[in-house]
């Protein structure tokens, strides 16, 4: 039988990353397609709080680890107690939620167990010993079908490709184990929180998202997103220019989002940033610019200032109110 | 000090991509191609840490013999001598970090600089392995707290900062909802994020210089490094295409279609 062991992250605040609950619906589904059981694992200074929050997500086992190493993230210290105990497991998949934490965290593991890895999959295909995944290459514009071909695969996953457990099924049991640390060369050092009083970019439902056409000016990207309980994205050249904090970037090497609905206004719509919201259900596009390549992927398209249209826009969505 | 840094070769990031009827392969014909991106910033930040701590810069790439085009790239950016791990066929991610791991036993450096990922294959991971191959510390998408046009980044000074007893590296480093810093034990493997540095251009004299700068070339079969590929692609597809949109004249509609066809407000 498989055991599919699936990382739950704690955030820095002390909260369950939400995406880990997408990671947690994925390793279920490959629970059953593999015909094997969903594990899941928690290391934290004090993982009590969380392991109950986990309790109904579907997992047979929570495996909780708690030291007081655990309370700054980092690989080095974290990789050995998990691949460990997979190892004891005897896992044949090991994965988590496709987030920094996980991007950073999941190949060491699997350097230690020699296994291969697939990296942010947004399907698992196949059954028993024939599984594969989807995941995207060339910054979304192919995806590839994948076989991993070691005793243990690892996978991080794509959460927007996986809806959210819901957290009402049976009673996992929780284990805790005695984690065997090892000296690490890395330290932690500080951590910068970016705090928002909007909803977080991954999560949010709807995204109004500014480009190089706000000049710097995301006061109306902002005052829409509020009107709209949208979370703010940018484009790479904003967030380069400094005029954004980075973790606001959306695209290849910045966050992938796929929301209800997602503006884009005064963003040309580059290649790179396509391959972080080409997924959302509905696109809306304003840019000056009518041969701007957002238009191609586009539900609607406006072709003009976005300084007139978003405060108009706000006008007539408020008035539907 | 010693900076060893990678020089993937890959398709032009500007390039459309397109995949092959029988999805075997993306098409090749007329593409470009460049350093990856990525690895072109770990290849300024490796030339700006050899310039204020003294030292020299080593190049890597692994492929057939065209990769030679981009460590003569990388030479004429500044870096002083390259490997070349000749190798035709295709690699995994386990493949490269055990070959890189061969490499970096024979050039001893202080620092690996390697790209985040690579933007074809887009997997983020072999940074993490070869640290962990090598039993390393890793600071990986590195990033720095200023903007691109600071004073700073004028100056061209190192994003990775040399501690003062010389025996560690801090690095800040992106990740979901702000910036943390690390201290990273020397030697140490840094993977670079888009806003770590802005690489410079090459010079005609560093071209030209380029030119006579050594490279040394290996293979898997010197290096004693199994690469059969343990990652089996079975097929390429295209994305879903989005179904065609429409141009709206005014607000007015926009509002009304998001409001009465899309129905998302």
């Amino acid at each position: 039988m498989s055991i599919v062991l699936i990382v739950a992250e704690q955030q820095p605040d002390g909260n369950l990353r939400k995406a880990s609950l997408n990671a947690i619906a994925a390793g279920k589904q490959l629970a059953d397609k593999s015909g094997g059981e969903l594990h899941l694992v928690l290391l934290s200074k004090d993982p009590s709080k969380l392991a109950e929050e986990l309790k109904g997500s579907g997992a047979k086992v929570i495996h909780t680890a708690a030291a007081p190493e655990f309370e700054h993230y980092l690989a080095e210290v974290y990789a050995p107690v998990i691949a460990g105990l997979a190892q004891e497991l005897k896992a044949t998949f090991v994965g988590a939620a496709s987030t920094a934490q996980g991007k950073d965290l999941l190949p060491r593991v699997a350097a230690r167990l020699k296994a291969a890895m697939a990296t942010d999959i947004t399907a698992i295909n196949g059954s028993g010993a024939d599984i594969t995944f989807t995941r995207p290459m060339w910054a979304g514009n192919v995806f590839a079908e994948v076989k991993l071909n070691t005793p243990v695969q690892v996978i991080s996953i794509r959460a927007t490709e996986f809806s959210a457990v819901a957290g009402a099924g049976a009673s996992a049991e929780v284990k805790s184990f005695q984690p065997k640390l090892e000296a690490s060369k890395t330290k932690f050092v500080s951590f910068n929180e970016v705090k928002s009083a909007r909803p977080e970019l991954t999560e949010a439902s709807v995204v109004v998202s500014g480009g190089r056409g706000t000049k710097g000016d995301f006061k109306e990207v902002e005052a829409l997103a509020d009107l709209l309980g949208a979370a703010v994205g940018a484009s790479r050249a904003v967030c380069d220019a400094g005029w954004v904090p980075n973790d606001l970037q959306v695209g290849q090497t910045g966050k992938v989002v796929a929301p209800k609905l997602y503006i884009a206004a005064g963003i040309s719509g580059a290649i790179q940033h396509l391959a972080g919201m080409k997924s959302s259900k509905t696109i809306v596009a304003i840019n000056k610019d009518p041969e701007a390549p957002i238009f191609q992927v586009a539900d609607y398209g406006l072709v003009d200032d976005l300084f007139k249209v978003l405060p108009a826009l706000r006008e007539g969505i408020q008035k539907l109110k | 000090m010693k900076i060893l840094v990678t020089a993937k070769r890959v398709e032009d990031p500007e390039s459309k991509i397109k995949v092959k009827p029988d999805g075997s392969d993306i098409v090749k014909e007329g593409l470009k191609y460049k350093i990856n991106p990525f690895d072109e910033i770990g290849v300024e930040e490796g030339l700006r840490l050899a310039a204020a701590h003294g030292g020299e810069v080593v190049v890597v790439s692994i492929g057939p013999k065209e990769v030679q085009e981009q460590l003569r790239h990388a030479l004429a950016m500044g870096a002083h001598k390259a490997v070349w791990v000749n190798h035709t066929g295709p690699l995994d991610q386990l493949g490269i970090a055990g070959l890189l791991q061969k490499v970096v036993e024979l050039q001893k450096p202080d620092v690996v600089l390697l790209g985040k990922q690579s933007i074809d294959d887009d997997q983020n991971q072999v940074g993490q392995y070869l640290a962990e191959f090598l039993g390393w510390g890793q600071a990986t998408f590195a990033s720095k707290v200023e903007s691109l046009e600071s004073a700073e980044e004028k100056a061209k000074a190192p994003a990775v900062k040399l501690t003062a007893d010389k025996k560690s590296v801090q690095v800040v480093r992106e990740v979901d909802n702000g910036l943390a810093t690390l201290e990273v034990q020397l030697p140490a493997i840094v993977t670079t994020d888009l806003r770590l540095n802005q690489p410079r251009y090459a010079s005609l004299p560093g071209i030209m210089k380029a030119k006579s700068k050594p490279i040394e070339e290996l293979t898997p079969e010197k290096l004693g490094v199994d690469v059969t590929p343990k990652i089996q692609v079975l097929k390429l597809a295209s994305p879903p295409a989005r179904k065609a949109g429409i141009k709206v004249p005014d607000v007015a509609t926009l509002v009304e279609k998001l409001h009465n066809e899309a129905k998302v407000v």
